[in-house]
């Protein structure tokens, strides 16, 4: 508990600190950061405490990216619209292709929730009037009324923390719930849990829409993050790079998604901007792999996972 | 639609599959025989074309530069077997995923630092640069024509190597039952290296001679790839004739998808819904191609597995 | 065919030995009963109701379950959390996100009280990977019996174990016989004739006697495909 408070106290006070030290553009970059923690805590619940390993997550973080991209456009652009109708459309997607997916077992699982995800990338990708492959510019940040300006800086920033304080909460509640409870025992022997009396697939189904929601959510943000949204935000490539995130952090551990981001957008961001590199920073990809690379043979439980006590 | 049109569809369609093909069937060999997914597959491929074009630079021939391509990028996948896949056969399909991932990432960087961003030349060779004429008067890129003929003559020669030769055999042994394998005295590593080595140069082989019609850039692996996968899925993990079949409808699916259906549409709807419409439904199809094998029959068209 | 034409008929408050040699299709047919495999032609009929079409969960609702031959408990939960989770199952929705599990004091208590019965309270809070092999099979017919079934299907609780562990199981099941309605598999001749009312042996599939142990003892076909000489002495 005190780690936590210590924790947000930091995470209030680091705008102000950047601030102060003339560094305003580390402020966008840790917002940035806060979001993709969310992303990556909600492929989390899926992945590490469902067990189910979905290729596809980018599609419902991209699919919210897009409903808030497209309103925007279109002229609505109050929050309280277009984000909760990026966590539905997210939610409905995840409910679709959850559905199907789910019939489906080990390779096959991964390889359809993949092709799912490709799929919406190429609805996106065809969609000309909203930018189709080059993307869409948004006109604008949402707006949250009351007075506060989401196009400051400091504003977005608390208002995403806020937010990610938020769902974190709530992950926290779900995972100690009764439902969380049964989500990691049909991961650890599915059969086992159906002879006791548990609908497997339901239970998974639901994991994977809240999980979806809440990419939704995220997605959301990031188009506001960047005034900016294309097709990328939905390729596997992207799926990818949120598994890395959530593999980094530690898979199944609850800071897992929030660390993983944190670490991923730090080395990228140390990597590519750092001069001992010289000219080879550009190719800051290369060390992220290698890294990834040895996390995923020699410590699989990630780095939340290395910190934890070890189970009796 | 005239007559024409569809011809040259389906030689294009054939050619796509057969390309498909080749690296298909080294992903599914690889899956099937060691239960690996491998997605740095596509990686081998990049490296292949880029290899090939860096190749035709210094040595001025194409066909020169072609079997030291192959060989090349067949020592590559051997080295990559040999130091860190090998590791891999072991654990899970999520630890798979994720270090042959990192392997991507590796390789597009690798290949950005020696040849940087922008997409390199590779041109056809000399000779097969024109058209050639097909009976019923219709022209057709006499390159692509090479690239089907190539693309049948591999097909003949994996047939053959699979089902008549000894290797062959162990091979699909391996791919119905390991343990079995394992018990018959096969080398198994031995075996592996070879296997994962042929299917680096078949994706070798595909990357160079798609080379000179797709673009040779970073990325390309990726793209082609996830169709690969596709193909595997609906063929029938482990099944060679299941990865030659689905190619050949995976390919007709796109080729055919894309160049029908916008004219369809265009009959059906206004141009302004049947213009979004039409690409990006044919961009589905094979996923929707998939899904339907997934759920009609999980184990692909010819599962190699008893 | 694992099954052929088998017609097995369970008495309510019976423990029903089912016995035959390996690969006779034992656990096969338990796996058909519980709904995790299934079956060509027939019907299986619990409590006057035709399960035959219901999934496996359902059928757990209506007063089924059983335990595995191989191991199958959730090794990195401890024995608590095992029990618990199957206490759970069975006592209101677990589509419950907000609650913390933790305050449900009834659950773990009943969790407890199952721990005892099966003779592992003092291993409560260990894992399930932790177990020795006789105290993973107590869990794995804990389990079973934590869902509070009316008929519970045994698939060779005594698996491996040494004649303490046996002799605490026979007790066992001797203890709950009361509650709930057994159908046993079992190679441990013991046990079998110590607790059945009834014994069925299956052989290739085929189910050739069903009768009182007594009778089993005595049938020529039954002696000369599996029990030999084993019983003669």
């Amino acid at each position: 508990m005190k780690k936590i408070v210590i924790l947000a106290i930091v995470a209030c006070a680091f705008p102000l600190a950047m601030h102060a030290l003339d560094q305003g553009f580390y402020i966008s970059f840790a917002t940035r950061v806060l979001i993709y923690a969310m992303a990556a805590a909600s492929l989390n619940l899926v992945l590490g405490y469902g067990g189910m390993v979905s290729f596809g997550h980018a599609a419902f973080f991209g699919a919210g990216a897009y409903i808030v991209g497209i309103l925007t456009f279109e002229g609505v652009t109050s929050a309280w619209i277009t984000w909760p109708a990026a966590v539905a459309v997210a939610a409905l997607a995840a409910l679709v292709i959850g559905a199907l997916s789910l019939r489906t077992r080990g390779v096959y699982f991964i390889m359809i929730t993949l092709a799912f995800a490709q799929m919406m990338y190429y609805i996106f990708v065809s969609m000309k009037a909203y930018g189709g492959d080059d993307g869409l510019s948004l006109p604008r940040r949402s707006s949250l009324g009351f007075g506060v300006d989401l196009r400051n800086d400091f504003a977005w920033y608390y208002v995403v923390l806020f937010l990610l304080m938020i769902i974190l909460y709530l992950l926290h509640r779900l995972v100690h719930s009764r439902f969380g409870r049964v989500i990691e025992a049909i991961r650890e022997n599915e059969t086992r849990a159906a002879a006791i009396g548990y609908p497997v697939y339901r239970y998974r189904l639901a994991c994977f829409v809240i999980s979806g929601a809440i990419a939704g959510l995220a997605g959301a943000l990031i188009a506001n993050q960047t005034s900016y949204v294309s097709p990328a935000i939905l390729h596997w490539v992207q799926s990818g790079t949120l598994m890395i995130m959530v593999i980094l952090g530690g898979v199944g551990r609850f800071w897992g998604g929030p660390v993983g981001a944190a670490v991923l957008l730090t080395l990228e961001e140390v990597f590519s901007g750092s001069k001992l590199l010289g000219p080879y920073a550009l190719h800051w990809q290369l060390p992220v792999g290698a890294i990834l690379l040895a996390v995923v043979l020699f410590a699989p439980r990630g780095i939340a996972g290395a910190f934890a006590k070890r189970p009796q | 639609m005239s007559g024409i049109l569809f011809l040259e569809q389906s030689l294009n369609s054939l050619q796509f599959g057969l390309m498909l093909f080749l690296l298909a069937a080294g992903l599914t060999l690889v899956f099937g025989i060691m239960d690996m997914i491998n997605l740095a597959h596509g990686s081998l491929y990049m490296i292949g074309a880029y290899l090939m074009a860096e190749l035709v630079t210094q040595t001025g021939s194409f066909w020169v530069a072609l079997p030291l391509a192959l060989v090349a990028t067949a020592l590559v996948g051997a080295a990559l077997e040999v130091s860190l896949l090998r590791t891999l056969y072991e654990r899970d399909h999520l630890t798979q995923v994720l270090a042959t991932f990192a392997i991507i990432l590796i390789a597009n960087e690798a290949v950005r630092m020696i040849w940087g961003p922008q997409s390199i030349m590779l041109n056809a060779p000399a000779g097969l640069t024109g058209p050639v004429q097909l009976p019923g008067g219709m022209q057709y890129a006499s390159y692509r024509l090479a690239i089907i003929g190539v693309g049948v003559l591999v097909a003949l020669v994996l047939y053959f190597l699979v089902t008549k030769t000894r290797v062959g055999m162990l091979v699909r042994a391996g791919a119905s039952n390991r343990e079995m394998a394992v018990a018959m005295g096969v080398n198994i590593r031995r075996l592996f290296t070879a296997v994962f080595a042929l299917g680096a140069a078949l994706c070798a082989l595909a990357g160079a001679l798609l080379g000179p019609i797709l673009a040779v850039q970073v990325g390309m692996g990726e793209n082609i790839l996830i169709l690969a996968f596709v193909v595997i899925v609906i063929g029938g993990i482990g099944s060679i004739r299941g990865a030659f079949v689905g190619s050949l409808l995976v390919g007709l699916v796109d080729t055919m998808g894309r160049a029908l259906l916008p004219i369809a549409f265009a009959k059906m709807f206004p141009p302004q819904v049947a213009s979004n419409l039409g690409p990006a439904l044919s961009s589905i199809m094979i996923y929707v191609l998939m899904a339907a094998v997934l759920f009609l029959r999980p184990q692909g068209l010819f599962p190699a597995r008893g | 065919m694992a099954v052929d034409g088998v017609t097995l008929e369970v008495a309510a408050g019976e423990v029903h030995a089912l016995i035959g040699p390996n690969g006779a299709g034992k656990t096969t047919l338990i796996g058909q009963i519980s709904g995790s495999v299934g079956a060509d032609s027939g019907e299986i009929r619990f409590l006057d109701r035709d399960i035959t079409r219901l999934p496996s969960h359902q059928r757990v609702a209506a007063g089924l379950a059983r335990s595995y031959q191989i191991t199958s408990i959730f090794k990195r939960f401890s024995v608590l959390e095992n029990l618990a989770l199957a206490v759970q199952a069975r006592s209101g929705s677990s589509f419950s996100f907000w609650r913390p599990l933790a305050q449900e004091a009834a659950l773990f208590d009943e969790a407890r009280s199952i721990a005892d019965q099966v003779g592992l309270s003092h291993k409560i809070a260990s894992s399930g990977l932790s177990l020795a092999h006789g105290e993973q099979r107590a869990l794995e017919v804990g389990l079973a019996l934590a869902t509070r079934p009316k008929l519970v299907l045994l698939d060779e609780p005594m698996a491996g174990m040494g004649p303490e562990d046996a002799r605490r199981t026979i007790e066992l099941i001797g203890r709950i016989r009361a509650q709930v309605t057994v159908l046993l598999v079992e190679h441990d001749m013991d046990a079998v004739f110590r607790l059945a009312d009834r014994i069925s042996v299956m052989v290739a599939g085929r189910l050739i006697a069903t009768d009182s142990p007594e009778e089993i003892r005595m049938n020529e076909e039954v002696r000369k495909a599996y029990l030999g000489d084993e019983l003669a002495a």
